[in-house]
């Protein structure tokens, strides 16, 4: 392969990498690209931005449970305290051994009074851990609730606007890094700090001289490992760009696999691949090096002050007179002392992405919900389905308009289809009805009632969708239905599913209406789907009914079949009905051709084909529909 | 695991190198205690300043030894491993490029690619830490005890209760604790799943106001989920208080052992002071194999996932290819009693007892309801699948005796589902041939009626495509992909249900624009829409995998039940107002 090729493979591969990122900040244009993976290989990681701001507020979820933290409080100054004193205790064993007095029976006093020391500890530590175990997974869940529960108040514009992958992993490795740091951190910092006071002053106790010789280490080794981490901060930035450029490379090409294979396109696929991967390692040798060599530069520093310390305390022994049971314990003090350091020093990751990740979580947490009712909001009851447009204007963005003027009324029972190129905005005008947007001027009424002052359940309550994407959810084919109303019987469900036709396949299946559906309902097929989402909208009450090319994946014959259903299933509706294939929508009351966001022709099929407008040439195949 | 071997090989200076270096440091290790016991008992016994000083040096030497072995062993443990990481990925990704459309049928996209990615790297980190710990964790298990005994032997005996009973203890909490995280990884699955279904459905809870109900699902399985991690928690925590009670256990008896002697005099209090930090080096590597016994349960089930595609057998290969040099000339397309069935053992068949005859040139439909056996038709020709009865031939040679590459050279073929590249547009269309001139380039996307829009594209040719192609519409999309095909200037074009989304009207251009630049081509095409096959020379009517019609439109009409019926379906109305 030549530098150019190379070049440009890394180009496309991160402009395609930039591309899910600029996803987010993209204008709407539709339900965004969903499915998880997207933050595959992605580690939640940058610095966090206010992070006194974002502690306090994680700490926030344990407080709660004052009289277990304190208690975890209490557990670790014990245990780190007994610890401590147990292996002090070691200083008049040993020196009553060596001097002239020792006894055997001093001896086992001593060492039964350092087993009930060290007793209590253990029991402490344990108790500690419990407790905290306890906190944290009750912290965490709460986390999750409630960034669930706030996902569900949030406008679907959130959901069009943010990519779904990145909303994913604020649920999976965001929340799991705050979960880490909660189990393991908190407590891990307060008995670090405890420790690495109690063992100084231990330390000054035993000695001022030698403690001021491990003090002068300690600088050296924050250098050394400032060093470390800059370096491998560095190469693990190259490595992270390089993996998520493998990444994407490997999930477009075995998306594609199919058509690679078509063009015998394996060997140039390949070539690129093993380029793509040995950068990678190249990369990657590199950063986990740097981020290796943490270990064993700190911990061999540490024995370097260790041999300091024998050697000054060896010394100070046979000059000052320090006793050898002083030299015995602070050894190894010197040892306890620094490896809280080096603890914490390699905690700083856990707690630096935890943090970064705490603050991803609750943004989505302060994201704006939806309004909440008005106090003067109406409910909805008795719905007769009286649906009107009056000089709608309305864009996803404040600069770009997508439907401009629009007026229409749909009296109940009657059926309005919407035909126009894609981008025309036809779909966007179902998601104003049941204000998953509000328009920007204008005004939608039900029942003359406009729609902004009408409760938002009641709304919704009252209008039922059967859309282009199809979307069950893991359960049985009869839960799937009966989604549409909870409270719907047996019966019901099944005189639904015949319908829509899919009564018949239904009991095909392995268990009927038992059979589990799973992965979005991977286990049927697309067609099937679709008649299962009519089925749902069918047992629903609602007297307003929203078809977005329901059958668009139904094949025209199969669609022959369920026509019937489907006229029965419009018959006590308001139906608003957009499709592509345009043999769908002859029997309309009205048609609208819709074009860059207006009605540009409207009339029964047979008026708009008298008119010999748009709508004749699109059906008789004369122009173009994008 | 034999065939791991082949990736050690090449670097196998570095995976010797590693734990050597890595040893070093473990000796040091053990060694350092020894001196300190020496300056205690000898230098300060004694008196003897300058000792203490020598001894004292000698420990920071060896400290800054172990330094620089840690240091190698890091760098060499990263290389191997990374580097056999890499090697593997490649492999596994060769192997998928070998695949044939039943292979890739198995996998599901997702899964491929997380064995590419997460299994792989899964691997890797348990050889590095392998690599690092292997030596290290037994060599200082050894070293402590063998430096325990030769220090005192009675002494060391203590290590020889304490450690089967430790050792039981962590097997225990290990036993314990790992079904319990299996049953906690269940769960988080589930709970995972359970957010990606409700970001997906998100109009569809809106709609229904099942928020509440949505919150309540959420809700318990993330009880279950908190219940179960706390279960597997609650044993994991045992182990620190477990390692403290046994350390200060032995700590306490060898004290009190050590310090009965030290007053017979039997033995020197420096000792004493080694043996304690010794007791806490044995626990402690033992405490380390046990994370990494822990760690690589999870790397052998990446590992399992890795091998099945290694394992995979390639089930269509050029082995039979008997004319290689054979290319596709003429395209002629013969079924003789061809049936297929995707799985060995379901019953059904996708193809049943196909004969069926294209001359060169020829335009054919192929149309009738989904899942009718159309695509698994034509997938038989570029032998994408090879039939299970009957053959197919492809200018009068079985597709089994042509050399894959050039079979699948010869034949054209857009898929129902369009994939486009990330790059530029007129990289993706030269997918079709590398080395075409940028006349031809265009003349394909003309004949494909993709020239007109590409040019009102402000970048034209060189517009970027993102992943998957998200910046075309359907129909553009589509046309894109027949140009692609086109570029290839097959013998024989399949388009599989290529134009749904193009309106009929350029439907009709592209067509008509076949007729004029593809007059020696074969057309197959698979259509949804009757006008879209209604000129063929003939048509193919299909139905649960037989075909039930075969002929040109106005037979049809008159003699095929199923061909009327899509017909009627598609035109009554229309024909009716006209």
């Amino acid at each position: 392969m030549n530098e150019a090729r190379k070049e440009a493979l890394i180009r496309k591969y991160s402009y395609a990498a930039q591309q899910a990122s600029v996803q987010k900040e993209k204008g709407p244009g539709g339900p965004g690209p969903g499915g998880p993976g997207r933050g595959r290989g992605r580690m939640p990681g940058g610095k966090p931005k206010n992070t006194g701001k974002t502690i306090k507020r994680l700490l926030s979820y344990i407080q709660e449970e004052k009289y277990k933290l304190a208690l975890v409080f209490a557990c670790v100054i014990i245990n780190t305290t007994a610890m401590l004193s147990g292996s002090y205790m070691l200083r008049p064993i040993i020196n009553s051994l060596t001097s002239e007095n020792g006894s055997v029976d001093k001896l086992l006093q001593s060492l039964l009074l350092m087993a009930c020391i060290y007793a209590v500890g253990i029991i402490a530590q344990y108790l500690q851990s419990r407790v905290m175990i306890g906190i944290s997974q009750q912290a965490i869940f709460r986390i999750r609730n409630e960034l669930f529960a706030k996902i569900q108040k949030l406008p679907v514009r959130f959901y069009d606007t943010n990519n779904h992958g990145d909303i994913m992993s604020r649920f999976t490795n965001d929340v799991d890094a705050v979960g880490e740091m909660l189990n393991n951190t908190v407590v891990q910092i307060i008995s670090s700090v405890i420790n690495v006071i109690g063992t100084f002053c231990l330390m000054v106790y035993t000695n001022v001289w030698l403690t001021l010789i491990t003090v002068v280490t300690v600088p050296l080794m924050m250098q050394a490992a400032r060093f470390v981490t800059m370096h491998s901060r560095r190469f693990y930035k190259a490595q992270q760009a390089a993996l998520g450029t493998l990444n994407g490379y490997i999930e477009e090409t075995v998306t594609g696999q199919k058509v690679v294979k078509v063009f015998c396109h394996e060997e140039i696929a390949e070539e690129e691949f093993s380029y793509l991967n040995y950068d990678l390692r190249d990369k990657q040798i590199m950063a986990q090096f740097f981020g290796g060599i943490m270990g064993p530069v700190m911990g061999n520093l540490g024995q370097v002050g260790y041999s300091l310390t024998a050697c000054v305390g060896g010394i100070l022994c046979v000059l000052r007179g320090f006793d050898i049971g002083g030299l015995t314990v602070f050894v190894n003090y010197s040892r306890q002392f620094s490896r809280p350091i080096n603890e914490l020093s390699m905690q700083m990751n856990t707690i630096f992405s935890a943090l970064a990740g705490a603050e991803r979580v609750f943004s989505v947490m302060d994201e704006n919900p939806e309004p909440e009712d008005g106090p003067e909001a109406v409910r909805l009851t008795d719905c007769r389905g009286y649906v009107r447009l009056e000089g709608v204007t309305f864009g996803y963005q404040p600069d770009k308009t997508i439907l401009k003027d629009i007026s229409l009324y749909a009296k109940p029972g009657q059926k309005i289809a919407f035909v126009g190129s894609t981008g025309a905005g036809k779909t966007t005008i179902t998601n104003l009805i049941n204000r998953f947007y509000d328009i920007d001027e204008g005004r939608i009424t039900i029942d003359d009632v406009d729609i902004k002052k009408i409760a938002r359940d009641d709304l919704r309550s009252n209008i039922a969708m059967v859309l282009q994407d199809t979307h069950l959810f893991t359960g049985t084919v009869r839960e799937n239905i009966r989604y549409g109303r909870l409270d719907a019987t047996d019966a019901e469900v099944e005189q639904a599913a015949r319908t829509a036709s899919a009564h018949s396949f239904i009991m095909r299946l392995d268990k009927g209406y038992d059979t589990m559906i799973e992965g979005d309902g991977a286990n049927l097929s697309q067609g099937q789907r679709q008649l299962l989402n009519i089925a749902r909208a069918a047992v629903s009450r609602a007297p307003i009914l929203i078809l977005d090319e329901a059958t668009s994946s139904v094949d025209t014959r199969t669609e022959k079949h369920i026509e019937k259903g489907m006229d029965r299933l419009m018959a006590e509706r308001t139906t608003l009905v957009i499709a592509h294939r345009l043999s769908t929508v002859r029997d309309a009351d009205a048609i609208m051709v819709l074009e860059h966001g207006e009605i540009i022709e409207r009339g029964s099929h047979d008026d708009l084909l008298a008119m010999k407008g748009r709508y004749y040439e699109l059906y008789t195949g004369k122009s173009e529909l994008e | 695991m034999k065939r791991y071997l082949k990736y050690v090989k090449p670097y196998w200076y570095a995976f010797i190198l590693g734990p050597i270096l890595m040893i070093t440091e473990v000796a040091g290790e053990v060694i350092l205690p020894a001196y300190m016991a020496r300056i205690i008992n000898i230098g300060a016994a004694n008196r003897d300043v300058p000792y203490i000083i020598g001894t004292g040096l000698t420990m920071i030497v060896i400290a800054l030894i172990m330094m620089g072995g840690g240091i190698g062993g890091a760098w060499f443990a990263s290389k191997a491993s990374i580097s056999f990481g890499a090697d593997l990925r490649n492999d596994c990704f060769k192997k998928v490029q070998k695949f044939s459309f039943a292979n890739i049928d198995t996998f599901s996209t997702g899964s491929l690619v997380t064995r590419l990615t997460n299994d792989i790297t899964q691997v890797q980190n348990l050889i590095m830490m392998g690599l690092r710990m292997m030596l290290r964790a037994p060599g200082m298990l050894i070293g402590a005890i063998i430096m325990a005994f030769s220090m005192n032997a009675g002494l060391a005996r203590v290590f020889l209760i304490i450690m089967p009973v430790m050792i039981i203890a962590i097997v225990i909490i290990m036993r314990t604790a790992f079904p319990r995280f299996t049953i906690m990884q269940k769960k988080l699955d589930k709970v995972n799943s359970n957010i990606q279904e409700t970001l997906q459905n998100v109009r569809v809870i809106k709609s229904f106001v099942r928020g509440d109900y949505e919150e309540k699902r959420f809700s318990d399985s993330n009880e279950d989920l908190k219940d179960s991690s706390l279960r597997a928690f609650k044993v994991v925590i045992l182990q620190m208080p477990l390692m403290s009670f046994f350390m200060n256990a032995t700590t306490l008896a060898v004290v009190w052992m050590g310090g009965k002697q030290v007053l017979v005099g039997d033995m020197q209090v420096g000792n004493l002071t080694a043996f304690t930090t010794y007791i806490v080096q044995v626990l402690m590597s033992l405490m380390m194999l046990a994370m990494v016994f822990l760690q690589s349960s999870r790397a052998v089930a990446s590992a399992r996932r890795i091998n099945e595609i290694l394992d995979t057998e390639i089930d269509l290969t050029d082995e039979n290819a008997k004319q290689t040099t054979k290319m596709v000339r003429e395209g002629k397309i013969e079924f003789q009693q061809v049936s297929f069935r995707y799985y060995k053992d379901s019953q059904e068949k996708v193809l049943d007892d196909i004969s069926l005859t294209i001359e060169p040139g020829q335009t054919v439909g192929i149309i009738g309801s989904t899942g009718c056996g159309k695509t698994t038709l034509v997938s038989m020709i570029p032998r994408l699948y090879d039939a299970d009865e009957g053959r197919i031939l492809v200018d009068g040679v079985d597709v089994r005796e042509y050399s894959l590459k050039n079979l699948r050279n010869g034949v054209g073929m857009v898929l129902q589902k369009n994939v486009l590249f990330s790059g530029t547009i007129e990289e993706n269309l030269m997918w079709g041939d590398e080395e075409a001139s940028q006349e031809e380039v265009h003349a394909a996307s003309e004949a494909a009626q993709a020239d007109a829009f590409l040019q009102t594209f402000p970048d034209g040719y060189q517009t970027q495509l993102g992943q998957g192609g998200v910046n075309v519409s359907g129909g553009q999309k589509q046309r894109l992909c027949i140009a692609r095909a086109l570029l290839k200037k097959p013998k024989i074009l399949i388009l599989d249900d290529s134009t749904s989304a193009v309106d009929t009207a350029t439907e009709a251009k592209i067509r008509e624009s076949f007729t004029g630049t593809l007059k020696c081509t074969t057309k197959l095409i698979i259509a949804q829409r009757i006008t879209s096959v209604m000129n063929a020379d003939q048509i193919v009517v299909m139905d649960e995998g037989k075909i039930v019609g075969l002929g040109r439109h106005e037979e049809l009409l008159k003699g095929c039940e199923a061909y009327q019926e899509i017909y009627y379906s598609q035109m009554d109305r229309e024909v009716s107002a006209s």
